[in-house]
C-alpha cells in the first residue's frame, strides 16, 4: 500500500479556511508591479509573421470580386488566407451548447454584414508590410440596403441582415421569435388601474476598451501540435471553438492564457485564434495577430444596445399592478452571445418586485452594427436601468417617496416571481432601508420596520391566472448541423409548452447537500440539467 | 531598408541596436531589446501605459522616434527594483491593491516615479495630475492615488 506522505506538505494549505475579513494578497501582484506578469503579446518567438486583416468598407455590401493578387506580390507577404482556406468558415459561439444556429464566417464569403468584417488575411514578415499589402487587396463591392435600428429590422420589407435569421431575429427553441414572458393579465390590469405610464429607454453599444486589445500569438509545436499565447477571457471556450472552425481534434492545441490586460466581457468572442492558428498552419511559422488600438474600438464586440418599452399600471395607494414590457436587444451583425443577453432580459422581469400581471417580450435583434458581446451583466443592465427609472417616475405619480415605493413593491420571501418560482433569500427591502440609512434619507417608521421575511407568500404566492394568446407559429425551420455535431441532439429540449391557465406543478426537490459537478442550472436553457 | 546603428542607456547598462526608420521606442524595446515591461495600448499617446523616463523625464514611447534616444538614458520599469528588492511605490502599489489586470501598472509607476523623483512629498492634487495621462479600466484610481501618497510619505521619506 504506497501511502502519499501528506506530512510534508501540511503546512503548505490549511483546509480549515478562515479567509473572510482578512486582506489576502492576490497571486498575480508581484508580476504586476514588476512588469513580468506574461501577458500574451510578452512572448517573443523566432521568425514570427504577423497577421493583419482586410476589413469591409461598408456595413452591407456583397462581395463581387475580391482580387489578391498584387498583395500576393507584396514585400514580406507570406501568405494569403482567403474565406476557402477557412476549413469550417461558419460558426456561433454558443454553438458548442447547441444553442443556436452556425450563423458568422470567420472571413467573409459572399457579403458583409457590417462595417469592418474581416474578408482577407495577410500574413507578413512585419506588421507594416501586412497593412502594405492590405492596401493592393481590391475588394469589388456592390453595396445593400443596410439597416441599423432594431425596430426598423422587424418591419416588413428590411433589409436581411443575415439569411440564417431571415426575420433579423433570433429564433429560440427554433420556433419562436422572441423570449416571452406571461403571467397574469397584464392588458386587463392596465385598463383597470388608477394610472398608466408608459415610457422608451435606449442604451447605446459601450466598448469595453480594455488597455490591452485583443490578440493571440499561435506556433507550431514539436508533434504537431500548436501553442496558441492569448488574451481570451474564455480560454477553454476558445480551444474547443478552434477546433470546430479548423476542424481538428481540441487536443491539438496547448492554449496558454489567464494573464488578461483587462476584458470585461470583451474577451470572450475567439476573434483572433481561429485565424492566428490558421496562418502558422498554412507557414509553419509562429504567427501572431493583435487588434490595434482603432480595431478595438471600432470593431471589438461592445455591450448591445438596447431599446425597452415599459409600460405600468400603478394603483393611487402605490402598488404596482402590472408591468408590460417590450425590449430589443441589438444583436448587430452576428449572435454572438446575443441570444443568451435577451434570455437574461426576460429572465430578469419584472425586476426585483411583485407584481402580479407581467408581460414580457424580449426579442434579440440583427442589424448591420458591429457584433455585440457579453459586458458585465449584458441583457440585465439596461432593463435595470429602465425599471429603476421608472420606478422613479411612478413614485412621483402617486406622491410617494421612490425609496418608501420600493418597499412597499419589492419582493419577500414566499412571493411568486413571474417565472413561477418561489421568491427566496430576498433582500431588497433591508438593502433600500440600508442605503436610505447612510444616505440619511428619512423613512417613515412603518418602511422601517418591514422586512423581507415578513408578510410575503400567502395570496402573493399564487400564480395569477394567465390567458391563452392565439399562436401562429411558423413551421420549424431545420437545424443547421456540421459534422461537427459529434452526438446530436439526443437531449434537445422540446419547446415549452404554451402558457397555461394552470399551476404547473412544484419544482423538484432540491439535492439535499451542495456536491460539486452535479445538478446545475442552466440560464441558457431555462432547465435543469447534469 | 536601410538600418540604423542606435546606442544607449537601458536601466543603466550600454545597448546597441539596429533599427528601421521610423521605428518607435515602444517597439524598440520590447521586440529588440527584449523589456516586456513598457506595454502597448493604443500607439497614439492616449493611454499611457507605454510611459517610460528619458534622462528622468516621462515620455510615452510609443510616440518617441527610437533613434530620438541615441546616447540618452532610458529607464522602464525593469530598472526601477533594487536587485530582488522592491522599489517602494511597487511595495505600496502592492500593498494597496493598486493593480487588477496589471496592464496599466508599468506606465502608472513610472509616471509616480517621476513625480516622486522630482516632488518627494506631493499633494493628493500633484498626484492625481502626475497619472492623469495614464489610462485604467480595472481597479479605478483611488487605490492608485493612494499607493503613491503612501510611498511618498513611508518608503521614500525613510529613504
Amino acid at each position: 500500500m504506497l501511502e502519499l506522505r501528506k506530512d510534508i506538505f501540511a503546512d503548505e494549505r490549511d483546509d480549515n479556511l478562515k479567509e473572510i475579513g482578512k486582506g489576502t494578497q492576490r497571486q498575480d501582484m508581484l508580476g504586476h508591479v514588476t512588469g513580468t506578469s506574461p501577458y500574451f503579446d510578452d512572448h517573443k518567438l523566432q521568425g514570427m509573421l504577423h497577421l493583419k486583416v482586410v476589413r469591409s468598407a461598408h456595413a452591407h455590401a456583397r462581395l463581387r470580386r475580391i482580387d489578391t493578387s498584387e498583395a500576393e506580390r507584396s514585400q514580406g507577404v507570406r501568405r494569403v488566407i482567403r474565406a476557402s482556406d477557412v476549413p469550417r468558415n461558419l460558426n456561433t459561439l454558443l454553438s458548442l451548447i447547441n444553442f443556436g444556429k452556425d450563423d458568422e464566417p470567420s472571413l467573409a464569403v459572399d457579403k458583409v454584414r457590417y462595417q469592418g468584417e474581416p474578408i482577407v488575411a495577410i500574413v507578413a514578415d512585419s506588421p507594416r508590410e501586412a497593412f502594405e499589402a492590405i492596401a493592393k487587396v481590391k475588394i469589388d463591392y456592390e453595396p445593400l440596403p443596410a439597416v441599423f435600428d432594431v425596430e426598423e429590422a422587424l418591419k416588413p420589407g428590411a433589409p436581411v441582415v443575415n439569411e440564417v435569421y431571415p426575420k433579423n431575429t433570433f429564433t429560440y427553441h427554433e420556433t419562436y421569435d422572441r423570449q416571452q414572458l406571461r403571467f397574469g393579465d397584464a392588458d386587463r390590469a392596465l385598463a383597470t388601474a388608477d394610472h398608466v405610464l408608459e415610457q422608451r429607454y435606449q442604451m447605446s453599444p459601450i466598448e469595453h476598451a480594455p488597455t490591452e486589445t485583443n490578440g493571440s500569438i499561435a506556433a507550431p509545436d514539436t508533434n504537431g501540435r500548436y501553442i496558441v499565447y492569448t488574451s481570451t477571457q474564455a480560454l477553454f471556450f476558445s480551444v474547443d471553438t478552434c477546433a470546430k472552425i479548423l476542424d481538428v481534434p481540441s487536443n491539438t492545441f496547448h492554449f496558454i492564457g489567464g494573464t488578461v490586460g483587462g476584458g470585461f466581457g470583451g474577451k470572450v468572442d475567439t476573434l483572433t485564434e481561429p485565424l492566428c492558428i490558421l496562418g502558422a498552419m498554412l507557414t509553419g511559422r509562429p504567427v501572431r495577430y493583435v487588434f490595434g488600438r482603432e480595431e478595438e474600438m471600432q470593431y471589438g464586440p461592445p455591450r448591445g444596445a438596447e431599446r425597452i418599452y415599459i409600460k405600468d399600471g400603478v394603483m393611487r395607494d402605490g402598488r404596482v399592478v402590472a408591468r408590460k414590457v417590450r425590449a430589443y436587444f441589438d444583436s448587430g451583425a452576428y449572435t454572438r452571445l446575443s441570444s443568451y443577453a435577451a434570455v437574461k432580459c426576460a429572465a430578469h422581469l419584472p425586476g426585483p418586485y411583485t407584481i402580479p400581471n407581467v408581460h414580457g417580450d424580449v426579442y434579440c435583434v440583427f442589424t448591420n452594427r458591429t457584433p455585440a458581446t457579453a459586458m458585465r451583466g449584458f441583457g440585465v443592465t439596461a432593463m435595470d436601468f429602465a425599471i429603476e427609472c421608472q420606478m422613479d417616475k411612478l413614485a412621483h405619480l402617486v406622491g410617494m417617496d421612490p425609496m418608501e415605493f420600493r418597499i412597499l413593491n419589492a419582493y419577500r420571501d414566499g412571493d411568486m416571481k413571474a417565472h413561477r418560482r418561489e421568491a427566496k433569500n430576498t433582500a431588497l427591502i433591508e438593502c433600500v432601508q440600508v442605503a436610505a440609512e447612510k444616505a440619511k434619507w428619512p423613512l417613515r417608521e412603518e418602511f422601517k420596520q418591514m422586512s423581507s421575511r415578513k408578510d410575503g407568500g400567502g395570496i402573493r404566492a399564487a400564480v395569477t391566472l394567465t390567458p391563452r394568446e392565439s399562436h401562429a407559429l411558423a413551421a420549424a425551420p431545420a437545424q443547421q448541423r456540421t459534422t461537427y455535431d459529434r452526438a446530436p441532439a439526443a437531449t434537445r429540449e422540446s419547446p415549452p409548452p404554451p402558457p397555461s391557465s394552470t399551476p404547473p406543478s412544484p419544482p423538484p426537490p432540491r439535492p439535499t447537500a451542495p456536491s460539486h459537478g452535479a445538478t446545475r442550472f442552466s440560464s441558457v436553457f431555462g432547465t435543469r440539467r447534469r | 531598408m536601410a538600418k540604423t546603428a542606435l546606442q544607449f542607456q537601458h536601466n543603466g547598462h550600454e545597448v546597441a541596436i539596429f533599427v528601421d526608420g521610423g521605428t518607435n521606442l515602444l517597439v524598440a524595446l520590447r521586440e529588440l531589446i527584449g523589456d516586456m515591461t513598457p506595454k502597448f495600448g493604443c500607439g497614439q499617446g492616449g493611454c499611457g501605459t507605454c510611459s517610460v523616463l528619458i534622462d528622468g523625464e516621462l515620455h510615452l514611447s510609443c510616440l518617441t522616434l527610437a533613434e530620438t534616444v541615441a546616447g540618452r538614458s532610458v529607464e522602464t520599469l525593469d530598472g526601477i527594483k533594487d536587485g530582488p528588492n522592491l522599489h517602494p511605490l511597487q511595495r505600496a502599489f502592492a500593498d494597496s491593491f493598486a493593480a487588477q489586470c496589471g496592464y496599466c501598472t508599468p506606465g502608472m509607476l513610472m509616471a509616480a516615479k517621476a513625480l516622486l523623483d522630482r516632488n518627494p512629498q506631493p499633494s493628493r492634487a500633484e498626484v492625481v495630475e502626475a497619472i492623469s495621462g495614464n489610462i485604467c479600466r480595472c481597479t479605478g484610481y483611488e487605490p492608485i492615488i493612494n499607493a503613491v501618497l503612501a510611498a511618498a510619505s513611508g518608503g521614500r521619506a525613510r529613504a
